[in-house]
């Protein structure tokens, strides 16, 4: 290893679906990593496509702030469609 | 057939799918710990942290890579994981020692995939075990030394092809009997690359089984090779469950935190009610006279495999200990100026990418990457 890039992988497992976290891999630069992310995560083919990102471009929110950072969104119900009383007989809205 | 305790499932793979389901399931549930509704600001007290830590297991949702928790929750996870990966990079080394000798291109094949599988699903937890703050070098380091452990089983030798055929059906069966229950274990990571790992399992064990029907029902002589292996596999096999209960350091523990979730004699009672049935298809015998169903308790009676044996090979007097570690060790050495070379290509790229910067008409004709 000696000191080798820490990389995040995503798989997309089909066309029309999201890349998603599969794990992670060392690799001494970009390329590699991609190679040794096929090698590791999709040797059932599991993909058709891999994002690797190294490990420190990625900026996590912080669980202690998990409250804080999300509680704008806690007290906007109006933003959900249920929110809305559709009134009888209002039909494709 | 086992009781709620183990699901309604008798399928591994279909317990796998349960578990999976149930961490969506539970990921979508609120943990009752007034995960929305606490205040802003608890998490500064550690009373706080404990409480919420609490409620997250209690509530059997998982724990991820950033939340708090206790010291030696973090360090049991890592001593488990690590230990869990280096036993597949050192779960190659007695198969390794028949990829040339398989006794077909099909075969060869098969069990190439096989090894290549281990590897992979070392490296899924070695990827785990870091998310818990501790670096691969590290890790690899400790195998090295030896102190950190690998499971007793990989310090037996692999004498025959027949012994190929027992490893997938016993030892990969023990450890998918092992390792299922984890696939609901409280840390977040383990969990999922358990997931990963039991599904790929499940062609191991059937390809072992395989072996074993074919020889067992081939000339005289392949059968009894198939018998001698289980003979010498099926006591070892079950001392891969560790411990008798009464003896296990870290189940309580372990049990509370939702890391495991049934105990030792539990898990190996289970896999000796499971391999009586498949044997007999097999038509080769467990080597246990004692064993036999008791109606009364709805298992098998079995002996127990000798623990003073376990300890010792724990310890490093087993039949290979030595043999794997330097096998390990050589591979490491032997394959450093492949990481060298590596690096040293990747800083070359580097500095002729920074070069390229300072001129730029020839960044234009560079590949970009």
């Amino acid at each position: 290893m000696n000191g080798w890039t820490l990389w995040e992988v995503f798989v997309r497992p089909r066309r029309g679906l999201s890349h998603t976290h599969v794990g992670s891999v060392h690799a001494p630069d970009a390329v590699i990593a991609l190679r040794n992310a096929r090698d590791v995560y999709t040797r059932r083919q599991e993909g058709v496509s891999i994002w690797v990102v190294a490990a420190t471009a990625i900026t996590a929110s912080s669980p202690d702030e998990k409250d804080a950072f999300f509680d704008p969104a806690a007290d906007k119900v109006y933003r959900h469609p249920t929110f809305y009383e559709v009134p009888e007989g209002v039909k494709h809205l | 057939m086992y009781g709620n305790d183990f699901g309604v499932s008798e399928s591994l793979l279909d317990q796998v799918d349960e578990a999976e389901r149930a961490l969506v399931a539970a990921a979508q549930r609120r943990t009752g710990a007034g995960d929305t509704t606490d205040q802003g600001g608890s998490a500064s007290s550690g009373v706080d942290l404990q409480a919420y830590f609490d409620a997250v297991i209690g509530a059997d949702q998982k724990i991820e890579p950033r939340d708090w928790m206790p010291d030696s929750y973090r360090k049991t996870l890592i001593r488990q994981i690590a230990q869990h990966a280096h036993s597949e990079i050192i779960g190659m080394q007695p198969e390794g020692n028949w990829i040339t000798r398989a006794p077909s291109l099909k075969r060869k094949a098969i069990l190439l995939a096989k090894v290549q599988d281990e590897a992979g699903h070392g490296l899924y937890l070695y990827a785990a075990a870091e998310t818990l703050g501790i670096s691969r070098d590290e890790l690899v380091q400790m195998l090295l030394d030896g102190r950190q452990k690998y499971s007793s089983i990989f310090n037996y030798p692999t004498l025959t092809w027949a012994d190929i055929g027992a490893i997938g059906w016993l030892v990969d069966g023990a450890a998918i009997v092992n390792q299922v229950p984890l696939c609901r274990c409280s840390y977040g990571p383990y969990a999922r690359a358990m997931i990963r790992i039991c599904k790929e399992e499940s062609f191991h064990q059937r390809q072992g089984y395989e072996i074993l029907h074919t020889l067992a029902h081939g000339t005289p002589e392949q059968k009894a090779m198939a018998q001698d292996a289980v003979n010498r596999w099926w006591y070892p096999s079950l001392a891969m469950f560790g411990p008798p209960d009464v003896a296990s350091t870290h189940s309580e523990q372990s049990m509370a935190w939702g890391i495991k979730r049934f105990s030792n004699d539990d898990l190996r009672q289970r896999f000796v009610d499971m391999c009586v049935g498949q044997a007999e298809v097999l038509t080769l015998t467990l080597p246990d006279e004692a064993l036999r169903w008791n109606e009364e308790r709805g298992h098998h009676d079995y002996t127990q495999p000798d623990y003073d044996e376990l300890m010792r090979v724990i310890k490093g007097d087993g039949p290979c200990n030595r043999q794997r570690t330097a096998h390990r060790r050589r591979a490491q050495s032997e394959g450093a100026w492949v990481r060298e070379a590596a690096a040293a290509y990747a800083a070359k790229a580097q500095a002729r990418a920074t070069q390229d910067e300072q001129t730029p008409e020839d960044a234009v004709a560079g590949v970009s990457t």
